[in-house]
């Protein structure tokens, strides 16, 4: 199978890297997670899934006589030469309370729980931090504005890694602000689905309960027959 | 980085081949679907869990005789990392009515539904609260909750999904809750894909006879997992301690669950939860690398529920039965194994081999696509080969513009656009090869429809637990079954908690299982739960 065959390895190609400034000598090929675990790491906190979705592994690093503070999520990005690299596992963000159901869609509810999205300075560099490219500053703007549908729709792939909040000049709890948006826009903003809830309804009155119960008592060869008359709703 | 050569050179056939395909596909025209019967022969034939010598019998606990893959035998067959002297349970950390092991979707359901009950709920997890294969999610999750569906369909999909094995009662409840669950969602402010007038937009997913899909752009398990996370971060009953896992389950002098060991991950420190009720909601086992596969799941997906419940004196169901994902990265290597969801075939792209062609039904059930591949690619060989010696076929994105128009790649698949785009792959424009992946635990622990196990006060939710697919689930009845079973855990172990009076707190019967392992001859170094994969030095 796959895993067998590929141990046929091409590429012996190394590099150095600088792991909180200790040199180590890597294949050229692995991520940032990889290399790190190949170094001798053992991870417990800075991984999380390990396929960019859950924010565990943001990632600060610096190219060797460049300027430039550059951002990655370590299981995503491909290690470089003289990368110097550490890891932030965890940034303190305030997170205030919510309860979705004394709340309305409006903008002074945002503020009232982060008034500091006033100071954004507009200065970009939540969005030059996010290694999901996101319009950060876009997004906190739309907040301030009320405008939550753009602010849900800007942030939907907000992973919550903290790279903007730890970057942030104005000090502001951006992934914070964010999924309040996103979760006000869903709940009272967006259209609700009625076939749902007649659905819904029509399950509490019972409406199925003797067809499913009919099903639960078949022998598998009457529910083999039963499956193989189903039609197939067209693509 | 890009494609190397060979495989753009290869591409080039594919293109080829495209538009006819999509053609074909158009009219209706597809690559025809395989009988029951057929589908069993390849199954056999070519299916991982049908190797040879990659299973053996269990030597001991409720489920000795049984058939489970030797990777996880070996962790049933361990010695406990803890001696019962070592741990005071006199001192205890934490006393709470209902104890949750395990911060994934089904641990935070069943926290939030606890907590509405009236219990005091101490949810303990492993890495971060929503570090699980919830958030790693990205298809859908399934429903019967459009005018030309039904609970029943959804009921028949799934049991042929699972070739008839699954539990009727389970399954019976999870079509039940269905939409339901999806309604507690929209109220807590999940964002699902919509039409403009509320219509849920709904999608096909392999096996389904609806289209009963749906989705939160390609991160629904993401949007359920962070909705969940920040709705249990509001109430104020709910404790969770982060870096904590379980180590062992607690008994009291009646044989009944009354809490758990924890242990600080950076510290070292055990802690003593005592609890009226436990549920075990610690997810599946794809980092054990079932016969040297690589995973989809996440960095925590380590069995340990499954070792703490078992020792317990819990059974398993389906263990035998791993779910190997058809569509795993093989291409760039650094993505090996990440999942490429099913909604993109769901979507209209299509599989095809070395030579453009399509050789298999684009949204059989799992096992079975998985299947078709193995044998496209090692009988038939016509595969493409990686650098790294790895074999994969062509899962062909671009048909999705084609049929579409252009731009839908990367609005339906904003994720999978980026993740690709980073190593210089426009899978808009070009395909993705790929190679199954160990994706899902079928099996698990046995439970009831109210998730109570065989240990009195001990509840299971989530892809702990065996019975509700059989021997394969369908897409997107996972996140379904994690929503329902966590939210019918939280109430059950809630409302018991109300009764329950807890005795003295003991460790007895971990002791009673390493003598059980010695009185059958196993020595081994080898201690469980295993809690973190060992990739030091390796390359992971
Ligand atoms: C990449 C990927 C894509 C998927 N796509 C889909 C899809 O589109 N549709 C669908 O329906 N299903 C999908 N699935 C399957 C589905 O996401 C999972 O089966 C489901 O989310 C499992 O939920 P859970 O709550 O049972 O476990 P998890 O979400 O994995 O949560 C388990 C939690 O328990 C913690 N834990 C583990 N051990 C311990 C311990 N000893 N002590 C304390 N805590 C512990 C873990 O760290 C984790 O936080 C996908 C899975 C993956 C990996
Ligand atoms: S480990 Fe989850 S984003 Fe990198």
């Amino acid at each position: 199978m796959a895993e067998k065959t590929a141990e046929k390895k091409v590429e012996t190609k190394t590099v150095k890297i600088y792991i909180m400034g200790k040199e180590y000598e890597v294949p050229s090929s692995l991520t940032i997670m990889k290399a790190l675990e190949y170094s001798g790491y053992k991870y417990i906190r800075g991984c999380g899934c390990r396929g960019g979705v859950c924010g565990a592994c943001a990632t600060v690093y610096r190219l060797q006589g460049s300027y430039k503070l550059n951002v990655g999520l370590a299981c995503q990005t491909v290690i470089e030469p003289d990368m110097y690299l550490a890891q932030i596992p965890f940034y303190p963000a305030n997170r205030a309370e919510h309860v979705l159901e004394n709340m309305s869609p409006a903008v002074e509810e945002i503020l009232k729980r982060y008034p500091e999205i006033a100071r954004c300075l507009c200065c970009n560099t939540c969005k030059k931090s996010c290694p999901q490219e996101l319009e950060a500053m876009e997004y906190i703007q739309a907040a301030l504005r009320g405008d939550l549908k753009k602010a849900a729709e800007l942030s939907f792939e907000c992973i919550m890694c903290g790279l903007c909040v730890s970057r942030c000049p104005a000090e502001i709890q951006h992934y914070n602000v964010a999924i309040l948006c996103r979760r006000l826009y869903a709940k009272y903003m967006m259209p609700k689905a009625e076939h749902l809830k007649t659905r819904v309804k029509d399950i509490e009155e019972g409406k199925f309960d003797k067809e499913l119960s009919e099903y639960v008592k078949m022998d598998d060869k009457q529910l083999i027959g039963e499956y193989d008359k189903r039609d197939i709703e067209a693509v | 980085m890009s494609y190397p050569d060979n495989m753009l050179e290869n591409i080039k056939k594919i293109e080829s081949t495209r538009a006819r395909i999509v053609e074909e596909a158009k009219k209706g025209d597809n690559f025809p679907r395989l009988s029951l019967e057929d589908g069993e022969k390849l199954l056999r034939k070519y299916h991982p869990d049908y190797k040879d010598g990659t299973k053996r019998e269990l030597k001991v606990g409720k489920s000795k005789g049984e058939l489970v893959p030797n990777e996880f035998a070996d962790v049933i067959e361990a010695y406990p990392g803890i001696e019962p002297g070592e741990i005071d349970l006199e001192q205890v950390d934490y006393d709470v009515d209902v104890l949750v092991i395990g911060a994934g979707g089904a641990g935070s359901a069943a926290a939030l539904t606890a907590q509405e009950a009236g219990a005091k709920v101490l949810v303990a997890t492993k890495l971060r609260h929503g570090d699980a294969n919830t958030m790693m999610a990205e298809g859908g999750i399934q429903a019967a909750d459009k005018e030309e569906d039904s609970p029943t369909r959804h009921f028949l999909d799934a049991l042929g999904g699972g070739h008839f094995s699954n539990d009727h009662d389970l399954l019976a409840a999870m079509v039940h809750d269905a939409p339901a669950v999806i309604e507690w969602l929209e109220d807590l402010g999940v964002m699902f894909d919509k039409d403009p007038d509320g219509t849920m937009r709904t999608l096909h997913g392999g096996g389904t006879s609806r289209k009963r899909m749906h989705s939160a752009g390609d991160m629904t398990g993401a949007e359920i997992m962070r909705t969940l996370r920040d709705e249990v971060r509001n109430r104020e009953d709910i404790k969770v301690v982060e870096y904590e896992p379980a180590v062992s389950l607690i008994k009291d002098e009646t044989g009944g669950c009354a809490g758990a060991v924890l242990q600080n991950m950076e510290t070292g420190k055990f802690s003593v939860v005592r609890a009226k009720t436990v549920i075990i909601a610690t997810g599946g086992f794809g980092r054990l690398h079932i016969q040297g596969f690589p995973t989809t799941n996440h960095y925590g997906a380590t069995a340990d529920g499954l070792v703490l419940g078992y020792r317990a004196g819990c059974s398993f169901s389906f263990m035998d039965a791993s779910q190997f994902h058809p569509t795993g990265v093989i291409f760039p290597e650094q993505n090996v194994g990440l999942l490429i969801t099913e909604k993109v075939r769901g979507a209209g792209s299509q599989l095809v081999n070395a030579d453009g062609e399509q050789f298999v039904y684009p949204l059989e059930p799992r096992d079975i696509e998985s299947s078709a591949i193995i044998r496209e690619c090692f009988e038939r060989k016509k595969g493409i080969e990686t650098q790294t010696g790895r074999i994969g076929v062509w899962l062909d994105s671009p048909m999705i513009d084609v049929l579409e128009g252009e731009g839908t790649v990367q609005k339906e698949f904003p994720a999978k656009y980026r993740q690709f785009m980073r190593h210089g792959i426009d899978i808009s424009k070009q395909p993705m090869l790929i190679f199954p992946t160990l994706h899902y635990q079928n099996g698990g622990l046995k439970i009831s429809d109210d998730t109570s196990t065989e240990v009195p006060n001990l509840y299971v939710a989530g892809e702990v637990s065996g019975g509700i697919h059989g021997r394969n689930r369908l897409m997107g009845n996972s996140l379904l079954d994690v929503t329902v079973f966590g939210r019918r855990a939280g109430t059950a172990a809630a409302r018991k908690a109300k009764e329950v009076k807890v005795g003295t707190l003991t460790l007895r019967h971990l002791t009673a299982y390493a003598k059980e392992l010695e009185s059958v001859g196993i020595k081994t170094e080898r201690i469980s739960p295993m809690i973190l994969p060992d990739y030091v030095g390796k390359v992971g």
